[in-house]
């Protein structure tokens, strides 16, 4: 402890960052303003709109809605996280462009965790129903879109998901 | 090839899905101080004393602004469009002085090392505030012996209006039917995303001031900020890079903005500020509330004869951005209908709430509601279907273009330019299965299933002037630069003047950098609103393509010592017709146009160097953007929940530039607009205290509440400008209530229930209204009468 300041240390997008932060820092803003991670947004802080939407161990949260200190030890991934290596659009992006499912940009990086979460744990999610789709978005918020061509997008990613969910367990 | 036309996936998407998107609170300049403003928590009150001592004292607070500190800026906020019909035209202070008029108007400024400090610090500042009686609701502040919320403005009209043509008391007075409504139109908020942000930087070497700034209006914004900074416009940039959300609230010129310039100003370091989302519902300013009493005359067909319609419009407690809404309602109160005669009055009324711009639809909701409802009542009353109420009334594609003695505020006439109207009714009923849904409506009620269907149309005057440029670059490296002072806050410019640019250059549109909304690109044009980017910009760029396309065969011309005539730009080279191989690239034709050293040989009156144009486009009038949204709704009557069964847009934007963006406007307009039909209502209690600040009492549907939208393209191209488009930004909003209030009247006729309201508020506004239509019967029970 320094001036009241805790020692975090996290692995973020498979990187190690250490930092010290007030133990009131929220995560969304360690993420933002510490590590400069910008492409998670805040929209509402009070986690509804799921803009700041992350991967914690996995599980997608609201960073706006935990504190960096909490997230001591933790595996984040952020919207930086998602495309490949060599920075090529992960299908999941790439259909989110191919379906227009993003206007203004501002919700997508949270739609692009909730809905990887989704896909991920829902190898046949290309059958299930919209409403089922919708029900999984349903965390996040989209001013512009309407929401349709997100579903879309989703859909047609699922393929992609449930390929890579058979790689892995073969 | 054409890539007009095409459904090219958007060019600006990769960095916004690689979270390489630029927004303003992305930027964070070296040295950079944060900023929190201390607002009103009172409705009306006096400041008697602001003690900031204590604040100023908590270590890492580098400044605290009252009003008193504000020294070399300019302290009154401007009118942003003024108007000879308003008669006080009130603007707020940069940070109130003596008075408070709503809540959430900035008292106090704090600049410290990080936000978290800032808002430790505000909390210290200690405001004594005597409260005064506060005008809330807009019936009450314009009813005789209201609050007043202006000391010299006793009755808190702030401006009025008359408009109308033909003798409408006369025709009423002769009509063989009439009918008198009141309508209730609540206010709503806008709500993009991404909250209002300011960054500020100055640079004392160059006397240079840096703005990144959320604003809809980079160009009127750099205007304002240097005038009431004390600039010159060309001190100061102001850079809109991805905005995450408009609609009409970030078109609006705020105090802060002005703060966080002045502060990085007075502290020689940068200074940002970002909204939260609670003071986004204080003091971003949201929708008008209308209040509407309308008396209609028709025959016995249905007919209408004439329309009188006197409305109050709240305006808040200020009025920066004038009349520009109420005026747009009265110019847009007769929908897609031929109407003889037409008197409507407005007046603009003050209340202690936030003050009020236009939102995507600027007015055009509420007149649709009017008009459409009106509709539906002439329908109950005459026992005729709504939609042939509608087809009688609608004007045809024969009186095109048919022309209203009206004028509209850009000075042009409202006229209905082009389309067909009844074919796209028709379409609508087809795709919406309205005659299938009639004739299995009493089977439903049968079997206690309410079912009902309804169209309803929309027009909207787009595209209007005054002007907008566009500066199209073919740099000697290659790179191709398109740039424009419309800002894109998610409307896909940067891919539509990319498809735009492409076809009169011979290029591929991947090939073309569209730069919006940075003042040091290019600094003509007023900005985004009122579904204008693509008619005002889109015909700007073509213009200026077609400029380099003249100039690039000019050259290639002297270059190849062939005839100009004889040339063609396609595949990146200008070449000879028919025989390709022979030509040249666009970039050597721009090194040839900018040559080191040598002689040019060109019309010095005409002569510009490089491969470079600007265009402009001033149209003389706009363009009339129309078409219906059609639904079927399923009404619990038990529990009042409506479920969408159905929801079909077919709408005329002409020339389909590219078909993805324009649904996905369309559909996230019709999304917006069942968030207004349904859920989203600014409320505030009757000391004008803000109850909707959350997200948790303010309700954004979510995709569960949208359902599937239908959207068809009916493409009339507008006679009014080259391209053909008219604007479709806020066509999908417009009659979403409407439709949706007259499909779930339809599926309640049984009991009688009629709404007259927006939005509805939920299952137990229309659980109330089943309520209301069975008391008025005098039945005990709420059960059906009628056909069931």
């Amino acid at each position: 402890m320094a001036d009241g300041k805790v020692a975090v240390a996290l692995t973020v997008n498979g990187e190690r960052r250490e930092a010290l932060v007030e133990p009131r820092l929220l995560l969304s803003d360690f993420i933002r303003h510490v590590l400069r991670l910008t492409g998670t947004h805040v929209g509402c802080e009070h986690g509804v709109c799921g803009a700041c939407t992350v991967l914690v161990d996995g599980a997608a949260c609201r960073s706006c809605l935990l504190f960096a200190v909490q997230a001591n030890g933790a595996e984040i991934v952020t919207v930086e996280g998602l495309a490949g290596p060599d920075g090529a659009l992960a299908p999941l992006q790439q259909a989110f462009r191919d379906c227009h499912a993003l206007q203004c940009g501002y919700c997508t990086p949270g739609f692009l965790i909730s809905a990887h979460a989704f896909l991920r744990d829902t190898p046949d999610a290309a059958e299930r129903s919209d409403a089922e789709i919708r029900s999984a978005l349903s965390g996040n918020l989209c001013r512009c879109t309407g929401y349709q061509a997100i579903v879309k997008a989703v859909r047609q990613a699922a393929p992609a998901y449930r390929e890579a969910g058979l790689e892995e367990r073969r | 090839m054409t890539h007009v036309g095409s459904p090219l996936p958007r060019l600006e998407d990769a960095r916004l899905l690689a979270g390489r998107g630029r927004f303003t609170d992305d930027v964070h300049p070296d040295g950079l101080l944060e900023a929190h403003v201390l607002r009103s928590p009172h409705g009306h009150a006096r400041i008697a004393r602001i003690d900031a001592a204590a604040a100023r004292a908590l270590p890492g607070v580098v400044a605290v602004f009252t009003f008193d500190d504000l020294v070399g800026v300019e302290r009154q906020m401007p009118m942003i469009l003024p108007d000879r019909r308003i008669l006080h035209p009130k603007t707020q202070l940069l940070l109130a002085a003596e008075v408070v008029r709503y809540v959430g108007e900035p008292v106090a400024f704090v600049v410290a090392e990080t936000r978290y400090l800032a808002e430790d610090a505000a909390e210290l500042i200690e405001v004594a505030y005597e409260p005064l009686p506060a005008a809330s609701a807009l019936a009450d502040a314009a009813s005789p012996g209201g609050r007043p919320v202006h000391a010299d403005v006793p009755d808190n009209v702030a401006g009025a209006d008359e408009i109308g043509f033909g003798d409408a008391a006369a025709a009423l007075a002769a009509s063989p039917r009439r009918l008198r409504r009141r309508f209730d139109l609540a206010r709503g908020h806008a709500q993009p995303l991404e909250p209002r942000a300011t960054v500020a930087r100055f640079d004392a070497d160059t006397d240079l001031l840096t703005v990144w700034d959320t604003t809809q209006g980079p160009i009127p914004a750099r205007a304002a900020l240097a005038a009431m900074l004390g600039l010159g416009i060309d001190q100061v940039r102001v850079i809109a890079g991805d905005i995450g959300g408009g609609f009409g609230p970030k078109m609006v010129l705020y105090p802060e903005e002005v703060l966080v310039a002045h502060a990085a100003m007075r502290l020689g370091r940068p200074v940002k500020w970002v909204e939260d989302r609670m003071e986004s519902f204080v003091a971003t300013a949201s929708e008008r509330e209308q209040i509407h009493e309308v008396e209609v005359g028709f025959d016995e067909e249905g007919r209408l004869l004439g329309l009188v319609d006197h409305f109050w419009y709240e305006t808040g407690a200020y009025i920066p951005y004038g009349l520009n809404t109420p005026f747009v309602t009265t110019m847009h109160l007769l929908g897609l209908y031929r109407v003889p005669a037409l008197a409507v009055s407005f007046q603009a009324v003050f209340t202690n709430r936030m003050f009020v711009c236009p939102y995507r639809g600027a007015g055009r909701p509420y007149s649709a509601f009017v008009i459409e409802r009106i509709m539906d009542l002439i329908a109950r009353e005459l026992g005729l279907e709504p939609a042939e109420v509608r087809r009688r009334n609608l004007i045809p594609p024969e009186a095109m273009p048919y022309r209203y003695p009206l004028t509209y505020w850009d000075g042009g006439p409202v006229e209905f330019d082009s389309g067909d109207y009844p074919g796209m009714l028709e379409e609508a009923l087809a795709r919406v299965g309205y005659r299938e849904i009639r004739a299995a409506q009493a089977a439903a009620r049968g079997e206690g299933r309410y079912v009902g269907v309804a169209a309803a149309a929309y027009c909207e005057i787009t595209g209007i002037g005054p002007y907008e440029g566009t500066r199209v670059r073919v740099q000697p490296g290659g790179r191709i630069t398109v740039a424009t002072g419309v800002g894109s806050q998610g409307q896909g410019h940067h891919t539509t003047l990319a498809q735009i640019v492409a076809d009169e250059l011979g290029v591929a549109p991947e090939r073309i950098e569209v730069t919006v909304g940075d003042t040091a690109q290019f600094d003509w044009g007023i900005g985004s609103f009122a579904s204008r980017g693509a008619v005002t910009a889109g015909n700007a760029a073509r213009i200026a393509a077609r400029k380099v396309a003249r100039q690039a065969r000019e050259w290639a011309s002297e270059m190849l010592e062939v005839d100009a005539g004889d040339l063609e730009l396609a595949e990146g080279s200008v070449r000879l017709k028919g025989v390709p191989e022979v030509g040249v690239p666009l970039e050597e034709i721009a090194r040839r146009a900018d040559p080191a050293r040598g002689r040019i040989g060109r019309d010095p009156e005409t002569f510009r160097p490089g491969l470079e144009a600007d265009g402009f486009f001033n149209p003389a009038q706009g363009t009339m953007g129309a078409g219906f949204h059609a639904c079927a709704v399923e009404v619990d009557p038990s529990t009042g929940t409506v479920a969408i069964l159905k929801y079909v847009v077919v709408h005329d934007c002409g020339t389909v530039i590219n078909p993805l963006i324009v649904e996905g406007q369309v559909v996230g307009g019709a999304a917006l607009g069942i968030g207004g039909a349904f859920y989203e209502r600014v409320a505030y209690d009757e000391e004008a205290q803000l109850l909707t600040s959350t997200y948790m009492d303010y309700l954004i549907p979510t995709a569960s509440e949208v359902p599937a939208i239908d959207v068809v393209h009916f493409e009339s191209r507008s006679p009014h400008n080259p391209l053909g488009v008219k604007g479709v930004g806020e066509a999908g909003t417009l009659p979403v209530a409407p439709a949706l209030v007259g499909a779930i009247e339809d599926a309640l006729a049984p009991f009688g229930a009629t709404f007259m309201t927006m939005p509805l508020a939920g299952p137990d506004a229309v659980r109330a209204a089943i309520r209301a239509a069975c008391a008025a019967r005098g039945e005990e029970g709420c059960r059906a009468s009628g056909p069931v």
